[in-house]
């Protein structure tokens, strides 16, 4: 043993002595594949191993390069198990790493597509208060109606979404037992119980039929459904902006490296898609504020996700691949259709306005199952946990063999 | 308590959680060089726990049919099988020709399927390893159905150089970390999860309502919703047996003391000296894993001696507690519903401005 405590760590079972363990086994053909195997596994080995004949290195090498090319590997190919590093450095420069059988590190989420859902939704809620309250206080009665009924089919739809996903939705009041700061789904709650009563009320004042409208209780609802309106109005802004916390504040990789940037995607779309459906629902004389809303947010949403993917290094692949690639191109395209439609015809078009306030919705929702999507993806596959928590410990390292 | 309560070295987790008067902090050190693998833990958390079966399968993955941690198995030991022998220790096949080792090609066969399988390999137990996506992804000529397993018999136990392998088994008894800053119990919305007096981390299943937070705070992938059930579940660090003056069942059931219970200080030090002790024997990769309190969850309840880095035991090399990051995402959520109110504003006044619009 050759290796001295502590030493070890950054130095075995890596790569460049790989190759002295192929020549073990002799035996070509039916042998290659395990010795592809063995390769792995090198590194560690030249301590403890007497120095073998150099035998056959080029053909060896030679096989492992068939091995590698001739079959199909991608770059999603990698090492596993106790595997050591990589045996043929230039065939595939792909992160190197090890894991347990290639086993996930991190539990995948047990959420399911009710929780991107809940996103959309509670930005929905959220975006619509604003349009109502703005549209109230401005005498804009058909945005007004439009805004309340939005953010009350948003909140209804939250709830339904958030119980229904848990394990136990009987005991969804759980939740109210206590206030977490250090839980976003903790502060969650508590924002949703203080919207959900402003928003409820507003959007009830709207609903109560014409013949009702005399009796005492209908009066009272409607001088209220103002201040309701503004006060759920007022809390909107933490309603669409926690959920982004709520994601990013999990061991998930695909959510928690995106911290930074996902507040301001989530809020975007949140104004997207509650302006949208402002422009969706309200005459288009009464819609120029939603219009401006939904323009701005979905300005905010491309920008601030251009930013997010620039800035994402490794995780970056579980966003450009796959599903969730999908789900975010389209998206991207959706809410950028929809901020084209909304500056250039929406303001003459009833037709347009509509079309405009749909792809904005379209996208917003897209967007929160995109997200979602990654994450997940990111839990599936231990390279995204591996790889950057393994760059973080060599830096941390070199960073203290430079000071000391 | 001052400081670090979010992150960082936290010398009384209890009395940070309120407990005024309380037993000093526990916990476990698994010293896996000396684990030979009989899953007593596992069992034996199974017994005293009433945890549920979960599911009777061959993984492919060595002698290691549980998986990984999860809801229904609180202990898991993982089987590694690598070319090379531990410290000085002489297999028997220094200088003679060996054989291959199929680690690597269990791994190659068996991490592709779990990615095709539903839950990614989060599930327990998972099923047989197989399906069309599976075998897609097999290198050609290379039959789907080999789960690549020649290293099923014992090294020396056939004839023939060919059959040889220089060869150690590593064997590592995983378990929930109880971490000083615990991911799980910082996102949990019904304060189900909570810190006992005794500094451990435990699920009280008569609040926990199954919101699956915990499941995605953990940085070790150990708590899971079991689903028929609903619930979180983990390790209690036998919560019940410590109230009796009792260590835990995987510790008591133990046959090496690979599992060591005790207090945690006293933990530490006696890992220290194994290490040092290791490293004097010529066992130069011998490591601790989980017992330094500045590391990113400010140290392990449960921690681990590793004879490998803690990727090859499905461990993450350097976990953080998300709740590290909480002020600057709440900075950033705040600036960002900033941004939208003044949207909101901005849009009506710049509508009343501009006239009729």
């Amino acid at each position: 043993m050759t290796e001295e405590p502590g030493a070890d760590r950054g130095s075995q079972g890596r790569t460049g002595t790989s190759h002295a363990a192929t020549e073990l086994s002799g035996e070509a053909g039916a042998q290659a594949e395990n010795e592809e195997a063995l390769d792995r596994n090198a590194g560690a080995d030249t301590a403890t191993r007497p120095a073998p004949e150099g035998d056959s290195e080029e053909g060896s090498i030679g096989r492992e390069a068939q091995l590698f090319q001739g079959s199909g590997l991608g770059k999603r190919r990698r090492r596993g198990g106790g595997g050591g590093g990589r045996g043929e450095q230039t065939v595939v420069p792909d992160a190197e790493f090890r894991s347990y059988y290639g086993r996930p590190v991190l539990k995948t989420p047990v959420w399911d597509w009710r929780i991107p859902a809940y996103l959309f939704a509670g930005g929905l809620a959220a975006g619509s208060s604003v349009v109502a309250a703005g549209a109230d206080l401005t005498g804009r009665p058909q945005l007004r109606r439009a805004g309340r009924l939005g953010s009350l089919a948003g909140l209804l739809g939250s709830m339904y979404f958030l119980v229904s996903d848990l394990g136990r939705p009987e005991r969804f009041h759980h939740m109210l037992r206590v206030f977490k700061p250090t839980s976003p789904m903790s502060v969650g709650t508590w924002i949703l119980s203080a919207f959900g009563p402003g928003a409820g009320i507003a959007a009830v004042a709207e609903l109560v039929p014409a013949r009702w409208r005399r009796t005492w209780p209908a009066r009272l609802l409607a001088r209220s459904a103002r201040p309701a309106g503004v006060s759920a109005a007022a809390i909107a802004p933490g309603l669409a902006s926690y959920t982004a916390v709520l994601l990013s504040h999990t061991a998930v990789p695909g959510w928690n490296e995106v911290r930074d940037e996902l507040p301001f995607v989530f809020t975007g779309s949140a104004a997207a898609s509650g302006g949208g459906f402002g422009m969706l629902c309200a005459p288009v004389e009464e819609a120029g504020p939603a219009r401006v809303f939904a323009a701005v947010g979905a300005a905010g949403e491309l920008l601030a996700a251009k930013r997010m993917e620039q800035r994402m290094g490794l995780i970056g692949e579980v966003y450009r691949h796959g599903k969730a690639h999908r789900l975010r191109r389209a998206s991207e395209v959706l809410t950028l259709a929809g901020l084209a439609g909304t500056v250039l015809v929406a303001r003459r078009s009833r037709t347009g306005a509509a079309a405009s306030g749909l792809a904005l919705l379209a996208g917003s929702a897209l967007q929160r199952f995109g997200v979602f999507e990654a994450g997940v993806e990111s839990t599936r596959d231990p390279k995204y946990v591996v790889v950057p928590q393994r760059e973080r410990l060599e830096q941390r390292r070199r960073d203290a063999s430079a000071a000391g | 308590m001052t400081g670090n309560r979010l992150s960082g070295p936290l010398d009384d987790p209890a009395g940070d959680a309120g407990h005024a008067e309380h037993p000093p902090r526990v916990g476990f050190f698994t010293d896996t060089s000396v684990c030979i693998g009989c899953k007593a833990c596992e069992v034996a958390c199974k017994e005293w726990n009433a945890v549920p079966e979960d599911g009777l399968d061959m993984l492919g993955m060595s002698y290691d049919n549980t998986g990984s941690l999860g809801a229904n198995s609180w202990r898991h030991v993982a089987f590694i099988e690598q070319p090379r022998s531990t410290g000085r220790q002489d297999p028997g096949f220094l200088g003679l020709p060996t054989g291959p080792t199929g680690t690597g090609l269990m791994a190659d066969a068996v991490g592709p399927r779990l990615r095709a399988s539903e839950r990614g390999g989060s599930e327990l137990g998972t099923g047989p390893l197989d399906g069309p996506k599976a075998a897609a992804e097999q290198p050609v000529g290379q039959p789907a159905e080999d789960l690549g397993m020649p290293a099923f018999s014992r090294p020396g136990d056939a004839t023939g150089p060919e059959s040889r392998t220089d060869f150690r088994w590593l064997m590592a008894s995983d378990v929930c970390k109880h971490c000083t800053h615990a991911g799980c119990l910082d996102v949990c919305p019904t304060g189900a999860l909570f810190r006992t007096e005794f500094g451990t981390v435990v699920v009280q299943q008569n609040i926990c309502n199954g919101c699956g937070y915990c499941v995605s705070g953990c940085p070790y992938g150990v708590i899971d919703r079991r689903p028929d059930d609903g619930r979180a579940q983990k390790c209690t660090l036998c919560y019940d047996r410590l109230h009796g003056g009792l260590e835990p069942a995987c510790a008591k059931a133990c046959p090496t003391d690979s599992i060591q219970f005790g207090e945690l200080d006293e933990l530490r030090e006696r890992a220290d000296r194994r290490l040092a002790q290791l490293h004097d024997l010529g066992v130069g990769e011998a490591r601790l894993y989980g017992n330094d309190p500045n590391d990113g969850v400010g140290g392990d309840g449960a921690f681990f001696l590793l004879l490998d880095e803690p990727e090859v035991y499905g461990l993450p090399p350097d976990p953080v507690v998300p709740t590290r990051d909480a002020p600057s995402m709440w900075r950033r959520a705040g600036a960002a519903a900033a941004a939208f109110a003044l949207a909101g504003v901005g849009a009506f006044v710049s509508s009343a401005i501009g006239g009729r619009r």
